[in-house]
C-alpha cells in the first residue's frame, strides 16, 4: 500500500471522530429540548432537605426530647440585588456596620459560595420570623430556612441527653462533605454518641431557577432528587422517674449515682450533681448559658459518674472477699482478731475475733488488711509483684482501672495502681503488702468512678459476671445493635464464692453499718464507704442491689464530703431502691424529707441553677 | 549527511501554518480559562493568583522554550532522543518515588510553587525515542525484534504512568499504534484494537454469554463465505477464541482490577449508574453548559453554566464547555474544524520529511494530539467515560502546555530543516 493512502485512512479516521462529535453537538445544542430550555437562564439549585430528628424515650417510652421548629434567616449572596439595607437592618434589629461585618464573616466560612445559601442570621424569633416573611418579598436573595432545634420535656437528665450545636470547621473536614456550615451537630451526651443514628439522612432537592431566583420547577421532574431519611427514634433504658427522684435528692450536694440492672448492664438513672436544665442550650442564648455554666466553680458540666474517681473506701472489701478467696488465702471461716486497727489503719469498736461474713458486716479494717497482706504475700509466687499482678488482674475484671465502654463520651478509667507503678515510686523489689496496706481497705492511690463502683455491683448481683453498662435500650424499636451491650463478661473469681459475700452484705443493710437503708420486705446487700481524701470531709459512698435473689437493680451513690457512707449515701440509695423495685419513695417520710432538704455545700444558700 | 552553513532555519521555512494554529488555540485557551472562573470582581487580565493568570505566564515560557526550540540545531534531538527519553523514565520513578498526590494520583514533582507533572513530558521523549530508533537505516518494521523494542519503548513509560495512578496520561501511549500504522503494522490491527475496544464496552453492557453466541455465529457464518481450508478455519477459530476469552474476562478485570472511581465513570457513561454527585454530576453539567449554547452561543463572559461553576474542573478538562456554551454550535464546530486542519498540516507536514527520523516524529505529534481530542472533547459530551487528559494548548495546566508546545515545536523545527536538507544533504 502506498503511504500517502496510509495517510488519507488516518486523517480519514480523524474525520470520522470530528463527526461523531459535529452530530452530537447537533443534538445537543441544536435538537434537545432540555437544554434548549435551559439555554433560557435557567440554573441548578441545589437544596438540602433537613431530616427531623430521632425522638428521644425513656424505659417506659415516655417521651423525653422532641424537636421544635426554629426559623434561620439565609441569604444567598450571588442574589441579593438591590437590597434596602436600612429596612433590612431595622427588621433584624442590628446596625449597618454589623450587617457588613456578617458578609465579610460569611465570605470568609469554609465551604463558601456565593450561589450557595449561608446562615446570615441564625433562630429568628417569632415576632421577628413574622416580619420577615412580610416583607421577605422585597428582600432579594435572602431566605428563611426551616429547621428543628431539640426541646426537652423534663428539664433533668442534662448529662445524659447531652446538647446539639453548630457543626465546627473541623466536624465539616471529618464528615466528608455531609456536614456545612450552619449545620446542627451533636456535641454531647448521646445526641454525640448516636449522632448517626438520630441525625437521619439529608435529602437533595434540585430546582430549576431563572436569573432572579424564582423557582422555575423541578429538575428533570425530581429524577435526580433524594428524600431526607428520618432520624432513628432511641429508647434510654434510663427510667425518668427514677432519673427525677435521683436528682432531686442530690439536690445540693455535689455526687452521683449511678443505678444498673444488673442482668442487662441497662443504665436505670445516672445523676450527676450539680447539674443543669437541657432547656438552657436551646434557643439563641445557647452560648451565654454555655459559658455561665463553664465559668461555675461548682463545674455542673461536668459528668461526674462518667468521669470522677474516688477512693472507694470501704465497698472495696467485697472485692477484697472475693478475690481472697479465688486465690485461695482465705475462706468463709478464715478469722482474724481486731485490737482496733491494724498497724497504722485503725478501726472501729466491734466484737473480735470475726469470720469473712461477720467482717463484711461491721466493715473491720483489720480483718481486710489480713485479707490483702495474705493476697499479696501469697506463698505461691516467688515475688509479691507476681502476686500482686494476680491481684491485679482479678480486681481488674470487675471492671476497674479501666474504660467499660459505654455508650457516651467522657468516660474515665479511674485509677488502679498497677505493679509498674509501685516500682517508680519504691523502686522495684522494694515494695510489699506492708507498704501498700491501705489498699486493702480501699484507700491509697486507687481511684474508681461511680459508674465502675456501679458495675462492679452488678458483677457481684449477678455473681460472678456484668454486661458493659448502656444507656440506650433500643433504636427504633431493635435492640441496641452493638454486641458488647449484649456479652456477658465474666469475671475471674468463681462462682461459688460469691453466696458467702452476698450474705455478709445482705447483712450490712439488716445489721450491720448500713442498717438506715433496710426497707420492710425487700432483700438489700449493700456495702457502706468512708472515702478519706485530701479535699476534705470524707466521701459517703453506698453500694447496693436487690433483691438479693434475682436482683433487679444494682446502685452505686457517692456524696462528696459528707461524712459516713451511712449517712447520707446509704439512704440516698435506699430511696432510689425503693423507687425502682415499688414505685414509690415515700413511705418512710421523714427519711425522705431530711434527703431532699440536706445541703451540703459550703455556703448555705443553694447552688443557683441557673432557669432558662 | 552534509551539514550546509546555514544551521538555523531561516524564518521563511517555519511552517507558519502550523504555528499561527498554535497561537489561535492558546489565546482562545486563555479566554476560555479567563470566562470559566471570570467574575465581576475580577476584571482584570492579568492576576498570577488566578488560574488564567498562571496561564498566561505559561504560555510566556512556552513561547520562549519554543523558540530556543528552533533555535536548537535539529541534530541535537536525532542525538540526544535516547537520553531525553531516559530522563523522562527517571523522572517518572522519581516521581513514583516521592511525589505530591494531587487528587488521588501520584504523579506531581512541586518546584517554586509550580506543579510540575513528568508524565507529560514522557510524551515527546518516546516519541523521540521511537523516531530514532524506528528511524534507524536498516531498522525493518517487520522485524519481530523490531516490533517487540517498539512495543517495549511505549509500555515502559506506560506502565510507570499506570503505577502513578494516572490511567488516562497512560492510554495516551497507545496513540503510537497509528504511527505504527503508518510505519508497517498491518491494518488489521487497527481493527482488532477497535474491536477489542467495541467488545469491551458490549461486553460492560450485555451479559458475556449473549456476546459469546454472536461471536459463534459471527465466525460460523464466515466460514460459510470464504474458502474452507485448514489455515483459515483455524486463524477464525483463534480470534473467535480469542473473543470470547476477552469478553469473558472483561467483568472480571472491571470488578477486581478497577478503582471505584473508575467502574463508577464507566457505569454512569453506560447509564447503569445514576450519580448526580460524582462522575456523571461532571457529565451531566458539562452536557447542559454546552446544550445550553445553542445554535450561536451567550456570547463571552455571558455563560450562566460557568458562572455558577456547575461544571467541576471547568479549566482543566471541561475547557471545551466553555467554547460550547458562550460560543455554540458554530463556535463548537468552527474549533473542531480548526483542530483537523492542524492535524491534517501535520500529517502532511510529516509526510513530505525526508528523514524517516522526522516523519515518525510528526506521525507522533498527530497521533499524540488527536488522541487527546478523541478522549478529552469525546468526556465532555458524554460519549465517553471521564478519563481525565488535557485537551492541548487549551486546558489550564502548566505542565500540559509546555509539553504540548515541546511536542509540536520540535516537529516544527525538524520540518523547518527541511530546506536545507535540500540544500546539501543525502541520505
Amino acid at each position: 500500500m502506498d503511504s500517502s493512502v496510509k495517510r488519507t485512512i488516518l486523517f480519514l479516521i480523524f474525520c470520522a471522530v470530528a463527526i461523531v462529535f459535529i452530530i452530537r453537538l447537533v443534538f445537543l445544542q441544536l435538537l434537545d429540548d432540555s437544554y434548549l430550555r435551559s439555554a433560557q437562564n435557567n440554573v441548578l439549585q441545589e437544596k438540602t432537605i433537613y431530616p427531623a430528628r430521632g425522638l428521644v424515650y425513656d424505659r417506659t417510652e415516655e417521651l423525653l426530647v422532641y424537636n421544635d421548629a426554629i426559623y434561620d434567616l439565609m441569604v444567598t449572596p450571588d442574589q441579593v440585588k438591590n437590597l434596602d439595607t436600612n429596612a433590612f437592618c431595622k427588621v433584624l434589629n442590628i446596625s449597618k456596620e454589623d450587617f457588613t461585618a456578617r458578609f465579610a464573616k460569611i465570605k470568609r466560612s469554609k465551604g463558601y459560595a456565593p450561589f450557595r445559601e449561608s446562615v446570615f442570621e441564625k433562630q429568628l424569633t417569632i415576632p421577628m420570623y413574622a416580619a420577615f416573611q412580610e416583607k421577605l418579598f422585597d428582600f432579594t436573595g435572602f431566605s428563611v430556612e426551616v429547621r428543628t432545634d431539640r426541646k426537652y420535656k423534663h428539664s433533668n437528665a442534662a448529662h445524659i441527653m447531652g446538647y446539639i450545636g453548630e457543626v465546627t470547621d473541623r466536624d465539616i473536614e471529618k464528615s466528608d462533605g455531609y456536614y456545612r456550615l450552619g449545620d446542627y451537630i451533636g456535641i454531647s451526651g448521646i445526641e454525640k454518641s448516636y449522632e448517626k443514628d438520630l441525625r437521619g439522612i439529608n435529602g437533595v432537592k434540585y430546582i430549576l431557577v431563572d436569573s432572579k431566583s424564582r423557582t422555575q420547577g423541578r429538575y428533570k421532574g425530581g429524577e435526580f432528587d433524594t428524600p431526607a431519611v428520618a432520624g432513628k427514634n432511641i429508647t434510654l433504658s434510663i427510667s425518668q422517674q427514677l432519673q427525677q427522684l435521683g436528682e432531686d435528692l442530690l439536690k445540693n450536694k455535689i455526687g452521683s449515682v449511678v443505678a444498673i440492672e444488673p442482668e442487662t448492664g441497662e443504665l436505670l438513672a445516672l445523676v450527676s450533681s450539680p447539674t443543669y436544665d437541657p432547656n438552657l442550650f436551646i434557643g439563641r442564648d445557647r452560648g451565654n448559658h454555655y459559658m455561665e455554666l463553664l465559668r461555675d466553680p461548682s463545674k455542673p458540666l461536668f459528668n461526674r459518674p462518667l468521669a470522677a474517681p474516688y477512693p472507694p473506701g470501704s465497698i472495696f472489701k467485697v472485692l477484697m472477699s472475693l478475690v481472697g478467696q479465688q486465690e485461695s488465702v482465705l475462706n468463709p471461716a478464715t478469722s482474724y482478731a481486731c485490737h482496733r486497727g491494724y498497724l497504722f489503719v485503725g478501726c472501729h469498736a466491734h466484737s473480735s475475733p470475726l469470720q469473712l461474713r461477720g467482717a463484711i458486716a461491721v466493715s473491720c479494717n483489720a480483718y481486710f488488711c489480713q485479707v490483702y497482706r495474705s493476697i499479696v504475700n501469697n506463698p505461691r509466687y516467688n515475688h509479691v509483684e507476681d502476686a500482686y499482678n494476680i491481684f491485679y488482674k482479678d480486681i481488674a475484671s470487675f471492671g476497674l482501672g479501666h474504660k467499660l465502654g459505654v455508650d457516651m463520651y467522657g468516660e474515665g478509667s479511674g485509677f488502679l495502681p498497677p505493679a509498674t507503678y509501685y516500682d517508680k515510686v519504691y523502686g522495684r523489689y522494694r515494695w510489699q503488702a506492708l507498704t501498700t496496706i491501705s489498699l486493702g481497705i480501699g484507700q491509697g492511690e486507687l481511684g474508681i468512678t461511680p459508674l465502675q463502683m456501679a458495675n462492679a455491683t452488678a458483677a457481684v448481683a449477678n455473681r460472678g459476671y456484668y454486661v458493659t453498662p448502656h444507656i440506650v435500650k433500643s433504636i427504633d424499636g431493635k435492640p441496641n445493635p452493638n454486641p458488647e451491650y449484649n456479652q456477658k463478661h465474666w469475671t475471674t473469681v468463681d462462682t461459688s464464692f460469691f453466696p458467702v459475700v452476698v450474705e455478709g452484705m445482705h447483712d450490712v443493710v439488716e445489721h450491720g453499718t448500713a442498717y438506715i437503708a433496710r426497707i420492710p420486705g425487700i432483700e438489700i446487700c449493700g456495702k457502706t464507704g468512708t472515702a478519706q481524701n485530701p479535699h476534705g470531709k470524707d466521701h459517703s459512698i453506698f453500694f447496693a442491689f436487690a433483691p438479693k435473689d434475682h436482683p433487679k437493680i444494682a446502685i452505686a451513690v457517692v456524696i462528696e464530703n459528707a461524712g459516713f457512707g451511712a449517712t447520707w449515701a446509704a439512704p440516698i440509695a435506699s430511696l432510689m431502691m425503693e423507687q425502682y423495685l415499688t414505685g414509690k419513695h415515700d413511705t418512710r417520710k421523714a427519711l425522705l424529707e431530711r434527703m431532699l432538704n440536706g445541703n451540703l455545700t459550703k455556703k448555705n444558700d443553694s447552688i443557683a441553677r441557673p432557669k432558662p | 549527511m552534509i551539514q550546509s552553513q546555514d544551521q538555523n532555519p531561516k524564518p521563511a521555512s517555519v511552517d507558519w501554518l502550523t504555528l499561527v494554529i498554535y497561537y489561535v488555540f492558546v489565546i482562545i485557551g486563555l479566554f476560555c480559562i479567563y470566562a470559566s472562573i471570570y467574575k465581576e470582581d475580577h476584571p482584570l487580565i492579568y492576576d498570577t493568583g488566578m488560574n488564567y493568570g498562571k496561564q498566561l505566564i505559561w504560555i510566556g515560557l512556552s513561547s520562549f522554550i519554543g523558540l530556543l526550540i528552533l533555535l536548537v540545531d535539529e541534530k541535537f534531538f536525532y542525538a540526544f532522543a535516547y537520553a531525553l527519553y531516559g530522563i523522562a523514565i527517571g523522572l517518572l520513578i522519581a516521581v513514583l518515588i516521592m511525589g505530591t498526590a494531587v487528587k488521588g494520583s501520584n504523579s506531581w514533582i512541586e518546584i517554586a510553587g509550580f506543579r510540575l507533572q513528568p508524565a507529560e513530558f514522557a510524551k515527546f521523549a518516546t516519541a523521540l525515542a521511537l523516531a530514532k530508533f524506528l528511524g534507524g537505516f536498516n531498522t525493518k518494521f517487520s522485524d519481530r525484534k523490531v516490533q517487540l523494542i517498539s512495543a517495549g519503548f511505549i509500555l515502559l513509560p506506560m506502565a510507570i504512568i499506570l503505577m502513578q495512578n494516572e490511567t488516562g496520561t497512560a492510554l495516551v501511549f497507545g496513540a503510537f499504534i497509528f504511527m505504527l500504522y503508518r510505519e508497517g503494522l498491518p491494518g488489521y490491527f487497527l481493527f482488532i484494537g477497535f474491536m477489542i475496544a467495541l467488545m469491551g464496552v458490549l461486553a460492560l453492557i450485555f451479559p458475556p454469554l449473549y456476546l459469546i453466541i454472536v461471536i459463534s455465529v459471527l465466525a460460523a457464518s464466515m466460514l460459510l463465505f470464504i474458502r474452507r481450508n485448514r489455515q483459515n478455519i483455524l486463524i477464525i477459530a483463534a480470534v473467535a477464541i480469542f473473543f470470547i476469552g476477552f469478553v469473558s474476562s472483561v467483568n472480571y478485570i472491571f470488578e477486581n482490577v478497577m478503582q471505584a472511581h473508575q467502574k463508577s465513570r464507566i457505569n454512569v457513561l453506560l447509564g447503569k449508574e445514576v450519580d448526580m454527585k460524582g462522575a456523571g454530576y461532571n457529565v451531566q453539567q458539562s452536557k447542559i453548559a454546552i446544550g445550553s449554547g445553542g445554535l450561536i452561543g451567550k456570547g463571552f463572559l455571558q455563560g450562566t453554566q460557568n458562572k455558577f461553576r456547575f461544571v467541576p474542573e471547568q479549566s482543566t478538562d471541561f475547557i471545551f464547555c466553555t467554547i460550547g456554551e458562550e460560543f455554540g454550535f458554530v463556535g463548537s464546530v468552527t474549533f473542531i474544524i480548526l483542530y483537523l486542519l492542524l492535524l491534517w498540516r501535520v500529517l502532511f507536514l510529516a509526510e513530505r520529511q525526508r528523514y524517516k527520523f522526522n516523519r515518525i516524529y510528526g506521525y507522533c505529534v498527530a497521533s499524540i494530539l488527536f488522541f487527546h481530542f478523541t478522549i478529552n472533547i469525546g468526556m465532555t459530551l458524554g460519549l465517553l467515560p471521564v478519563i481525565g487528559i488535557p485537551l492541548p494548548f487549551f486546558s489550564y495546566g502548566g505542565s500540559s502546555l509546555l509539553s504540548f508546545t515541546i511536542l509540536l515545536f520540535i516537529f516544527i523545527r525538524l520540518d523547518a530543516n527541511r530546506i536545507n536538507e535540500l540544500k546539501g544533504s543525502f541520505e
